[in-house]
Protein backbone atom coordinates (compact mmCIF):
# COMPACT_ATOMS: atom_id res chain seq x y z
CA UNK A 1 0.00 0.00 0.00
CA UNK A 2 2.82 2.30 0.58
CA UNK A 3 4.14 2.46 -3.02
CA UNK A 4 0.12 2.46 -4.51
CA UNK A 5 -1.30 5.04 -2.02
CA UNK A 6 -1.14 8.91 -4.07
CA UNK A 7 0.22 10.87 -1.12
CA UNK A 8 0.33 15.00 -1.53
CA UNK A 9 4.06 16.72 -0.12
CA UNK A 10 3.48 15.50 3.18
CA UNK A 11 3.98 12.03 1.93
CA UNK A 12 6.94 12.85 -0.05
CA UNK A 13 8.29 14.79 2.44
CA UNK A 14 8.01 12.24 5.31
CA UNK A 15 9.37 9.34 2.43
CA UNK A 16 12.39 11.51 1.96
CA UNK A 17 13.42 12.05 5.54
CA UNK A 18 12.84 8.41 6.09
CA UNK A 19 15.29 7.29 2.92
CA UNK A 20 17.49 10.02 3.91
CA UNK A 21 17.51 8.74 7.82
CA UNK A 22 18.75 5.18 6.73
CA UNK A 23 21.13 6.56 4.04
CA UNK A 24 22.62 9.05 6.92
CA UNK A 25 22.14 5.54 9.43
CA UNK A 26 24.50 3.22 6.67
CA UNK A 27 26.91 5.96 6.43
CA UNK A 28 27.31 6.19 10.42
CA UNK A 29 28.01 2.42 10.10
CA UNK A 30 30.56 3.25 7.68
CA UNK A 31 32.55 5.31 9.13
CA UNK A 32 32.51 3.85 12.48
CA UNK A 33 34.41 0.83 9.93
CA UNK A 34 36.78 3.16 8.33
CA UNK A 35 37.70 5.14 11.87
CA UNK A 36 38.48 1.73 12.94
CA UNK A 37 40.77 0.98 9.80
CA UNK A 38 42.71 3.86 10.37
CA UNK A 39 43.63 2.86 13.89
CA UNK A 40 44.19 -1.43 12.54
CA UNK A 41 45.26 -1.03 9.04
CA UNK A 42 46.39 2.61 8.18
CA UNK A 43 47.32 1.55 4.53
CA UNK A 44 44.49 0.46 4.30
CA UNK A 45 42.28 3.33 5.19
CA UNK A 46 44.52 5.61 2.75
CA UNK A 47 43.14 3.69 -0.18
CA UNK A 48 39.58 3.99 1.37
CA UNK A 49 40.77 7.79 1.67
CA UNK A 50 41.66 8.05 -1.67
CA UNK A 51 38.47 5.45 -3.01
CA UNK A 52 36.54 8.99 -1.37
CA UNK A 53 38.34 11.11 -3.36
CA UNK A 54 37.70 9.77 -6.46
CA UNK A 55 34.57 11.11 -8.77
CA UNK A 56 32.00 8.28 -7.51
CA UNK A 57 33.22 9.23 -4.00
CA UNK A 58 33.11 12.65 -4.40
CA UNK A 59 29.51 11.81 -5.99
CA UNK A 60 28.42 9.91 -2.95
CA UNK A 61 29.66 12.20 -0.72
CA UNK A 62 27.31 15.21 -2.45
CA UNK A 63 24.21 12.57 -2.20
CA UNK A 64 25.59 12.13 1.80
CA UNK A 65 25.84 16.23 1.76
CA UNK A 66 22.21 16.22 0.50
CA UNK A 67 20.55 13.73 2.04
CA UNK A 68 22.00 15.35 5.65
CA UNK A 69 20.77 19.05 4.45
CA UNK A 70 17.67 17.70 3.40
CA UNK A 71 17.09 15.16 6.94
CA UNK A 72 18.01 19.02 8.86
CA UNK A 73 15.92 21.35 7.02
CA UNK A 74 12.76 18.87 7.15
CA UNK A 75 13.49 17.93 10.75
CA UNK A 76 13.32 21.93 11.61
CA UNK A 77 9.56 21.71 10.03
CA UNK A 78 8.43 19.16 11.70
CA UNK A 79 10.00 20.97 15.11
CA UNK A 80 7.74 24.37 13.76
CA UNK A 81 4.93 22.41 13.47
CA UNK A 82 4.96 20.66 16.38
CA UNK A 83 5.35 23.60 18.53
CA UNK A 84 3.14 25.96 16.37
CA UNK A 85 0.59 23.14 15.24
CA UNK A 86 -1.31 26.06 13.27
CA UNK A 87 1.48 26.31 11.03
CA UNK A 88 0.34 22.59 9.77
CA UNK A 89 -1.84 25.13 7.42
CA UNK A 90 0.90 25.82 5.78
CA UNK A 91 3.03 22.25 5.67
CA UNK A 92 3.25 22.78 1.66
CA UNK A 93 4.19 26.02 1.92
CA UNK A 94 6.97 24.83 4.61
CA UNK A 95 8.00 21.99 2.15
CA UNK A 96 8.57 23.98 -0.79
CA UNK A 97 10.49 26.73 1.46
CA UNK A 98 12.71 23.44 2.90
CA UNK A 99 13.64 23.22 -1.32
CA UNK A 100 14.82 26.72 -1.89
CA UNK A 101 16.92 26.72 1.43
CA UNK A 102 18.39 23.31 0.37
CA UNK A 103 19.33 24.46 -3.07
CA UNK A 104 20.62 27.62 -2.31
CA UNK A 105 22.86 26.00 0.87
CA UNK A 106 23.57 22.80 -1.30
CA UNK A 107 24.91 24.73 -4.45
CA UNK A 108 27.99 25.76 -3.14
CA UNK A 109 28.67 22.26 -1.61
CA UNK A 110 28.41 20.48 -4.49
CA UNK A 111 30.77 23.20 -6.20
CA UNK A 112 33.61 22.39 -3.28
CA UNK A 113 33.28 18.55 -3.62
CA UNK A 114 32.82 17.92 -7.19
CA UNK A 115 35.16 20.82 -8.23
CA UNK A 116 38.28 18.47 -7.63
CA UNK A 117 36.84 15.71 -9.68
CA UNK A 118 36.42 17.94 -13.27
CA UNK A 119 39.96 18.95 -12.32
CA UNK A 120 38.49 22.45 -11.31
CA UNK A 121 40.14 22.92 -8.18
CA UNK A 122 42.96 21.76 -5.74
CA UNK A 123 41.30 18.89 -3.45
CA UNK A 124 40.98 19.99 0.25
CA UNK A 125 44.03 19.43 1.81
CA UNK A 126 43.85 19.19 5.82
CA UNK A 127 47.88 20.56 5.91
CA UNK A 128 49.48 16.98 6.49
CA UNK B 1 -18.22 9.52 -22.23
CA UNK B 2 -16.71 5.84 -21.37
CA UNK B 3 -14.99 5.66 -18.41
CA UNK B 4 -13.26 2.37 -17.78
CA UNK B 5 -13.95 1.73 -14.41
CA UNK B 6 -11.52 -1.16 -12.53
CA UNK B 7 -12.74 -2.42 -9.22
CA UNK B 8 -11.21 -4.35 -6.43
CA UNK B 9 -13.38 -7.43 -5.65
CA UNK B 10 -13.77 -10.20 -3.53
CA UNK B 11 -15.78 -12.79 -2.46
CA UNK B 12 -15.25 -14.55 0.14
CA UNK B 13 -16.72 -17.75 -0.56
CA UNK B 14 -15.11 -18.05 -4.12
CA UNK B 15 -12.18 -16.01 -3.85
CA UNK B 16 -8.69 -16.99 -1.97
CA UNK B 17 -7.40 -12.88 -2.77
CA UNK B 18 -9.01 -10.13 -4.25
CA UNK B 19 -8.71 -9.40 -7.77
CA UNK B 20 -9.39 -6.72 -10.53
CA UNK B 21 -12.64 -6.50 -12.11
CA UNK B 22 -13.14 -3.75 -15.20
CA UNK B 23 -16.49 -2.59 -15.93
CA UNK B 24 -16.96 0.03 -19.16
CA UNK B 25 -19.77 2.49 -18.24
CA UNK B 26 -21.25 5.74 -19.84
CA UNK B 27 -20.63 8.60 -18.05
CA UNK B 28 -20.94 12.29 -17.52
CA UNK B 29 -18.28 14.99 -16.22
CA UNK B 30 -20.53 15.87 -13.25
CA UNK B 31 -21.37 11.94 -12.58
CA UNK B 32 -19.75 10.66 -9.59
CA UNK B 33 -17.90 7.73 -8.87
CA UNK B 34 -21.26 6.38 -6.61
CA UNK B 35 -23.08 7.25 -9.79
CA UNK B 36 -20.96 5.06 -11.92
CA UNK B 37 -20.88 2.30 -9.14
CA UNK B 38 -24.14 2.17 -9.16
CA UNK B 39 -25.03 1.74 -13.01
CA UNK B 40 -22.18 -1.21 -12.55
CA UNK B 41 -24.60 -2.82 -9.95
CA UNK B 42 -27.96 -2.55 -11.60
CA UNK B 43 -26.82 -2.60 -14.98
CA UNK B 44 -24.36 -5.11 -15.17
CA UNK B 45 -23.38 -7.18 -12.20
CA UNK B 46 -25.67 -6.91 -9.55
CA UNK B 47 -22.99 -8.76 -7.39
CA UNK B 48 -21.03 -5.97 -6.78
CA UNK B 49 -20.96 -4.85 -3.43
CA UNK B 50 -20.78 -1.88 -1.44
CA UNK B 51 -21.77 0.47 1.25
CA UNK B 52 -23.72 3.68 0.61
CA UNK B 53 -26.55 5.08 2.32
CA UNK B 54 -27.04 9.09 2.42
CA UNK B 55 -25.15 9.80 -1.19
CA UNK B 56 -24.20 13.50 -0.22
CA UNK B 57 -20.86 13.37 1.72
CA UNK B 58 -22.75 13.15 5.47
CA UNK B 59 -23.24 9.61 6.44
CA UNK B 60 -20.20 9.06 5.50
CA UNK B 61 -20.70 4.86 4.72
CA UNK B 62 -18.68 5.47 1.17
CA UNK B 63 -15.47 5.98 1.88
CA UNK B 64 -12.76 3.95 -0.41
CA UNK B 65 -9.93 4.17 -2.38
CA UNK B 66 -10.45 5.55 -5.64
CA UNK B 67 -7.51 6.45 -7.89
CA UNK B 68 -5.08 5.85 -5.16
CA UNK B 69 -6.62 7.98 -2.36
CA UNK B 70 -9.60 7.82 0.05
CA UNK B 71 -12.40 9.33 -0.84
CA UNK B 72 -16.17 9.71 -0.68
CA UNK B 73 -17.48 7.98 -3.76
CA UNK B 74 -20.80 9.93 -3.35
CA UNK B 75 -18.24 13.30 -3.73
CA UNK B 76 -15.36 12.80 -6.03
CA UNK B 77 -16.96 13.60 -9.62
CA UNK B 78 -15.27 12.00 -12.74
CA UNK B 79 -14.36 15.58 -14.07
CA UNK B 80 -12.13 15.75 -10.73
CA UNK B 81 -10.56 12.88 -11.44
CA UNK B 82 -9.16 14.32 -14.93
CA UNK B 83 -8.95 10.61 -16.11
CA UNK B 84 -11.18 7.98 -18.22
CA UNK B 85 -9.48 4.96 -16.41
CA UNK B 86 -11.05 4.84 -12.54
CA UNK B 87 -9.41 2.34 -9.89
CA UNK B 88 -11.61 1.56 -6.46
CA UNK B 89 -10.51 -0.30 -4.09
CA UNK B 90 -10.89 -0.83 -0.11
CA UNK B 91 -10.11 1.62 2.33
CA UNK B 92 -6.59 0.12 2.97
CA UNK B 93 -5.67 -1.44 6.38
CA UNK B 94 -9.11 -2.69 7.10
CA UNK B 95 -10.00 -6.75 6.56
CA UNK B 96 -12.09 -6.74 3.67
CA UNK B 97 -15.54 -8.60 4.20
CA UNK B 98 -16.63 -8.32 0.97
CA UNK B 99 -15.89 -6.59 -2.39
CA UNK B 100 -15.82 -2.70 -0.99
CA UNK B 101 -17.09 -3.63 2.29
CA UNK B 102 -14.34 -3.83 5.20
CA UNK B 103 -14.84 -4.93 8.14
CA UNK B 104 -14.88 -1.10 10.66
CA UNK B 105 -15.40 -2.80 14.08
CA UNK B 106 -11.39 -2.07 15.10
CA UNK B 107 -12.06 1.31 13.94
CA UNK B 108 -15.25 1.95 16.01
CA UNK B 109 -13.58 0.27 18.86
CA UNK B 110 -10.67 2.90 18.79
CA UNK B 111 -13.51 5.04 18.49
CA UNK B 112 -14.90 4.20 21.42
CA UNK B 113 -11.71 3.99 23.38
CA UNK B 114 -11.18 7.54 23.73
CA UNK B 115 -14.35 8.23 25.60
CA UNK B 116 -16.13 10.50 22.66
CA UNK B 117 -18.58 12.30 24.89
CA UNK B 118 -19.58 14.87 27.25
CA UNK B 119 -18.36 13.47 30.48
CA UNK B 120 -19.29 16.57 32.68
CA UNK B 121 -19.47 16.22 36.46
CA UNK B 122 -21.16 19.90 37.43
CA UNK B 123 -24.74 18.86 38.30
CA UNK B 124 -27.25 19.26 35.61
CA UNK B 125 -27.96 22.84 34.88
CA UNK B 126 -31.72 23.92 34.28
CA UNK B 127 -31.02 25.26 31.04
CA UNK B 128 -27.98 24.51 28.54
CA UNK B 129 -24.24 24.69 29.79
CA UNK B 130 -23.29 27.91 28.52
CA UNK B 131 -20.23 28.29 26.26
CA UNK B 132 -18.88 31.48 24.79
CA UNK B 133 -18.37 31.38 20.98
CA UNK B 134 -14.49 32.03 21.81
CA UNK B 135 -14.62 28.55 23.62
CA UNK B 136 -16.52 26.99 21.09
CA UNK B 137 -14.44 27.94 18.41
CA UNK B 138 -11.53 26.19 19.87
CA UNK B 139 -12.78 22.78 18.73
CA UNK B 140 -15.10 23.66 16.27
CA UNK B 141 -12.94 22.22 13.13
CA UNK B 142 -13.08 18.45 14.83
CA UNK B 143 -16.92 18.67 15.42
CA UNK B 144 -17.45 17.89 11.77
CA UNK B 145 -16.04 14.61 11.99
CA UNK B 146 -18.81 11.46 10.35
CA UNK B 147 -16.39 8.60 11.09
CA UNK B 148 -15.93 7.47 7.31
CA UNK B 149 -12.34 6.34 8.40
CA UNK B 150 -10.71 7.77 5.49
CA UNK B 151 -8.40 9.36 7.39
CA UNK B 152 -7.64 6.71 9.87
CA UNK B 153 -6.73 3.95 6.78
CA UNK B 154 -4.91 6.21 4.60
CA UNK B 155 -2.22 6.55 7.89
CA UNK B 156 1.22 4.60 6.70
CA UNK B 157 1.87 4.63 10.98
CA UNK B 158 -1.42 2.83 10.97
CA UNK B 159 -0.75 0.52 7.73
CA UNK B 160 2.60 -0.23 9.92
CA UNK B 161 0.89 -0.54 12.86
CA UNK B 162 -2.99 -1.53 13.40
CA UNK B 163 -2.91 -1.01 17.02
CA UNK B 164 -2.15 2.88 16.37
CA UNK B 165 -5.38 4.49 17.79
CA UNK B 166 -5.28 6.45 14.40
CA UNK B 167 -6.35 9.71 13.54
CA UNK B 168 -10.01 9.96 13.57
CA UNK B 169 -10.38 8.50 17.10
CA UNK B 170 -7.65 11.57 18.33
CA UNK B 171 -9.86 13.71 16.15
CA UNK B 172 -13.31 12.77 18.30
CA UNK B 173 -11.33 12.69 21.48
CA UNK B 174 -9.86 16.69 20.35
CA UNK B 175 -13.87 17.25 20.26
CA UNK B 176 -14.18 16.70 23.94
CA UNK B 177 -10.65 17.87 25.50
CA UNK B 178 -11.01 20.92 24.37
CA UNK B 179 -14.89 21.46 25.26
CA UNK B 180 -14.90 23.65 28.21
CA UNK B 181 -18.26 21.93 29.40
CA UNK B 182 -15.90 18.74 29.37
CA UNK B 183 -14.14 17.75 33.09
CA UNK B 184 -12.74 14.68 31.47
CA UNK B 185 -9.91 15.61 29.35
CA UNK B 186 -7.25 14.46 32.09
CA UNK B 187 -8.64 11.02 31.22
CA UNK B 188 -8.79 11.20 27.44
CA UNK B 189 -5.26 12.56 27.63
CA UNK B 190 -3.60 9.79 29.39
CA UNK B 191 -5.31 7.35 26.94
CA UNK B 192 -3.82 9.01 24.35
CA UNK B 193 -0.31 9.25 25.89
CA UNK B 194 -0.13 5.75 24.98
CA UNK B 195 2.21 4.52 22.83
CA UNK B 196 -0.40 3.46 20.20
CA UNK B 197 -1.69 6.84 21.25
CA UNK B 198 -0.61 10.46 19.43
CA UNK B 199 3.07 9.83 19.14
CA UNK B 200 2.72 7.06 16.66
CA UNK B 201 1.79 10.82 14.02
CA UNK B 202 4.99 11.01 11.71
CA UNK B 203 2.92 14.17 10.33
CA UNK B 204 2.17 12.67 6.74
CA UNK B 205 -0.95 14.70 6.39
CA UNK B 206 -2.46 11.93 4.32
CA UNK B 207 -5.51 11.93 6.64
CA UNK B 208 -5.50 16.24 6.32
CA UNK B 209 -5.73 15.70 2.26
CA UNK B 210 -8.44 12.15 2.85
CA UNK B 211 -10.69 14.07 5.13
CA UNK B 212 -13.97 14.54 2.81
CA UNK B 213 -14.71 17.57 5.57
CA UNK B 214 -11.74 19.10 5.29
CA UNK B 215 -10.87 18.85 8.97
CA UNK B 216 -7.27 19.41 9.52
CA UNK B 217 -6.56 16.51 11.38
CA UNK B 218 -2.61 16.85 11.70
CA UNK B 219 -2.95 20.26 13.50
CA UNK B 220 -5.75 18.50 15.47
CA UNK B 221 -3.42 15.28 16.78
CA UNK B 222 -0.54 17.62 17.59
CA UNK B 223 -2.94 20.31 19.34
CA UNK B 224 -3.20 16.93 21.58
CA UNK B 225 0.37 15.81 21.74
CA UNK B 226 1.02 19.62 23.29
CA UNK B 227 -1.86 19.55 25.64
CA UNK B 228 -0.58 15.74 26.83
CA UNK B 229 3.11 17.64 27.23
CA UNK B 230 1.23 20.49 29.03
CA UNK B 231 -0.59 17.89 31.58
CA UNK B 232 2.30 15.85 32.19
CA UNK B 233 4.89 19.03 33.01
Amino acid sequence: MLFRYRGSEGMLAWAFHRISGVAIWAFILLHVLDIWLANVNPPVYNDLLSLYGSPIGRLLETALGAAVLYHALNGVRIVVMDFWPSTTRYHKQLWYANWVVFVVIGIPFVLQIMAPAFGLAAPFSFGG
Amino acid sequence: MQIELRILRFDPEKDQKPHEQTYTVEAGPMDRVLDLLHKVKYEQDGTLTFRRSCAHGVCGSDAMLINGRNRLACKIRVDQLKARRITVAPLPGLPVMKDLVVDMEAFFAKFRSVQPYLQADSLDPDRERLQSQAERAVFDDTTKCILCAACTTSCPSFWAQPSYVGPAAIVNAHRFIFDSRDDHADDRLTILADRDGVWRCRTIFNCTDACPRGIHITQAILEVSSRIVEHQA
